[in-house]
């Protein structure tokens, strides 16, 4: 039996639990005790008896027999010798795997042929392509493994079932006029919404760990002096794996580009923001600010490759034949150099400050305006010395989100400011960011323990604390200004 | 009980009759009149503000004094919807006339608010604003000078002298708001409007704030409108009565509550209704 119908038949119980519980704690309301709780919780709390456990049951019995299935799978198998035909014992195990997924898809009362070349063309007739390095000694291990996952299967399907039926059973014998049923609901609710927000720290928890577990195994390989003070970037992609020469990974060629390449950015996109956020907090007209506002927003929902495109296809090339033009023979702006790629993120973030200082401006209360007019003071005088000083804090968080927001953008980059790991002060020249590198480190095919490819892993969690840091001063900054206006 | 209120009340009204001054119109409104948007929420009004004097406007909730007041120096502008009709002049001038600088008008007739609303800046600097905006004081010292007399005038300098570098906010209420109206004599204007500016106070704030108000009126022509009957019969000379969007009676205050013309005066003013 199927997870997915056993899964069904399980809300199946728990629905008509529901009903049952809510008609018989119903009959109690005219009673001559007051109902402590409402017949609908009694309902809730049979459905929620009725499925949780039994959910929660099967969930763990899947997993356990997958995991029992492989060991059995694993036991069958003949002894590994030197000259197996297959590759590995994980490879063995997933080839008899698929196997026998494929002969369950087989007529029954048709009797198995017993080599894997008379066994294919009917499965293939059945849809079904097997890789050609399976064995003829795996099909009898195959039809075992189907027999004891079909044992499993009924046996686990058979115990939620039990298991539901007698929570629903047990919450419906507990319904009484005094029962706290609305407790337990709402005792469980707290648990869900609790867990739910669990999920998204133990996420993050997560990602930290496994880079930080890549990040260790590379600093065994390459000193963290090396690579938190080089100032040379060259993994040598062509001696990996060769041994010996392992390559410089230099950090700070890549934290000044992506750091250089964020403050151009900012010098872009923080004025124009900032002053688009004014206009349409204190100037403009309802009509004006109902119809620039969702255009300005539309700028945000712009997937940033296309902005990248953009970049490396129109503007680079443009400003390489003004700046040639200009010269009157060679370009000083290269096709891809730190000034495009900052001009264009700062466009993909001018939204960003805007819609975020445009909330911090109006939440600035109308008693510092009216004041502020009331005093004979013009509408940009009350701007520029009162609304903005008292609006700063939040501004200053606003932007410090928009650096970090810069500091992780990648497509961009990748795109627009070139992969050469220079160390320049001049904006017309290429150079590359962090989540350039990630992207360069990880695509191609060298081993995956190689420095060159653990390296990423570095870069990332370096990119991860750098953000992590600016966005908790960011919200310190934020919440700090919130305080003022209570 | 009533007796002694009343008794109370003209006791109060009495001491206002000996300090009759000059009768010089500083503000005039005629036929004034305002809409916001569709919704007309003021209706010919023809009220004078005499010089010198405390003019105090009164009325249940609603019924268009706080939008009268704003309309004396032209608040109403800063409403998108807001349109004002009729005649305001100050000093025989029409404010609305284009040849009028809002900015001037609003220099020359300052405004306190119901809620204290100082600026998040420091007590001198809250005082120092208007007169930085306008040029009015050239050199520090002369600032300082400002900023001393402003603060004594409104009777506050003695509690903040100092911790002039304090931000205002960290004042109680009522120091609040008497830092409010410091800021607004800083820029020596001729008018001082006030919108309920003790209704976010307690009963001894307010006693500071309807002294000081007695006080200033020797050197400016002060508009408040009040929700208590009490407090206009202590600091104004003259009351105009609002209802409904309509001016229904304006008079010498003594007049106006021992011997009103309206019935709907006499109403309000007993409690009656409002």
């Amino acid at each position: 039996m199927s997870s997915l119908l056993v899964l069904a038949i399980v809300i199946a119980i728990g629905v008509v639990a529901f009903f049952i519980g809510r008609q018989r704690a119903a009959a109690h309301d005219n009673g001559a005790v007051k109902p402590h709780s409402r017949a609908h919780y009694h309902g809730w709390w049979a459905f929620l008896l009725a499925v949780l456990p039994a959910v929660l049951l099967l969930a763990v019995w899947t997993i356990g027999s997958s995991f029992y299935l492989d060991r059995h799978i694993r036991a069958a198998l003949p002894e590994r010798t030197a000259d197996s035909k297959v590759a590995s014992e994980a490879l063995d195990v997933s080839l008899v795997k698929s196997l026998a997924k494929g002969l369950r898809k087989l007529d029954a009362d048709t009797a198995l042929p017993a080599t894997f070349a008379e066994l294919q063309p009917p499965l293939a007739a059945k849809g079904v392509a097997l890789a050609s390095d399976t064995q003829d000694y795996m099909i009898p291990i195959a039809v075992e493994a189907n027999a004891v996952q079909s044992r499993l299967g009924l046996f686990g399907a058979v115990i939620t079932l039990a298991l539901s039926i007698a929570g629903a059973f047990y919450a419906l014998r507990q319904i009484a006029p005094r029962a706290r049923a609305r407790n337990n609901v709402e005792k469980l609710m707290l648990w869900g919404l609790l867990a739910a927000s669990t999920i998204a720290i133990l996420t993050t928890v997560g990602i930290v760990l496994s880079m930080l577990f890549q990040t260790i195994t590379f600093f065994e390989s390459v000193s963290p002096m090396g690579f938190f003070f080089g100032t040379v970037w060259d993994p040598r992609f062509a001696a990996a794996g060769s041994g010996g020469s392992q390559g410089q990974f230099g950090l700070i060629p890549l934290l000044a580009g992506t750091l250089y390449i964020a403050l151009v950015a900012l010098v872009v996109a923080v004025p124009v923001g900032l002053m688009s956020a004014v206009y349409m907090a204190e100037y403009a007209s309802p009509r004006v600010r109902s119809v620039v506002k969702p255009a300005l927003e539309l700028l945000a929902g712009i997937p940033t490759i296309v902005y990248g495109i953009f970049a490396v296809v129109t503007l680079g090339p443009f400003l390489r034949d003004l700046s040639a033009a200009l010269t009157g023979g060679s370009p000083f702006i290269q096709g891809q150099s730190i000034f495009t790629a900052g001009l264009v993120m700062g466009i993909m973030l001018i939204p960003v400050v805007s819609s975020l200082s445009d909330d911090i401006i109006t939440a600035v209360p109308r008693a510092m305006r009216d004041g502020s007019l009331g005093l004979g003071a013009t509408r940009s005088e009350t701007i520029k010395r009162v609304i903005l000083p008292a609006a700063l804090p939040g501004i200053v968080g606003a932007i410090l989100l928009t650096a970090s927001r810069a500091i992780g953008e990648t497509m961009i980059v990748v795109l627009a400011a070139g992969v050469a790991a220079n160390l320049t002060v001049n904006p017309f020249e290429a150079m590359t960011t962090i989540t350039v590198k990630i992207v360069n480190q990880l695509t191609g095919d060298l081993e995956f323990n190689s420095p060159q490819t653990l390296v990423a892993f570095a870069l990332g969690l370096t990119l991860f604390v750098l953000t992590l840091v600016m966005n908790i001063v960011a919200l310190y900054i934020v919440r700090k200004y919130r305080e003022q206006y209570e | 009980m009533n007796i002694m209120t009343e008794q109370s009340l003209e006791n109060a009204v009495g001491e206002k009759m000996s300090a009759k001054s000059n009768e010089v119109i500083k503000m005039r409104g005629d036929k004034v009149g305002v809409f916001y948007g569709e919704k007309q929420a003021l209706f010919d009004v023809n009220l004078d503000v005499r010089l010198n004097q405390v003019t105090a406007l009164i009325g249940p909730s609603g019924c268009g004094k706080s939008t009268f007041l704003r309309c004396l120096n032209r608040m109403n502008d800063t409403i998108d919807s807001a349109r004002v009709t009729g005649k305001i002049t100050l000093d025989e001038e029409d404010i609305y006339d284009k040849s009028i600088d809002v900015v001037e008008l609003r220099a020359r007739v300052g405004m306190v608010f119901q809620k204290p609303n100082p600026f998040p800046k420091s007590i001198y600097e809250n005082v120092a604003y208007g007169p930085r905006i306008h040029g009015l004081a050239k050199r520090k010292a002369d600032m300082d000078q400002v900023v001393e007399s402003s603060l004594k005038k409104a009777a506050i300098w003695n509690e903040v002298k100092d911790r002039l570098q304090e931000p205002g906010t960290g004042l109680s209420g009522g120091q609040q708001q008497r830092l409010c109206i410091a800021r607004a004599i800083a820029v020596s204007p001729e008018v001082i409007l006030m919108d309920e500016p003790c209704s976010a106070l307690d009963p001894i704030a307010t006693a500071r704030v309807e002294e000081l108000i007695d006080e200033l009126r020797q050197n400016y022509t002060i508009v408040i409108v009040t929700h208590s009957m009490q407090q206009a019969a202590r600091v104004s000379q003259r009351t105009a009565m609002f209802h409904l969007g309509y001016l229904v009676e304006e008079g010498a205050t003594d007049k106006m509550f021992t011997n009103p013309d309206d019935q709907r005066t006499q109403d309000y003013i007993t409690g009656r209704f409002g």
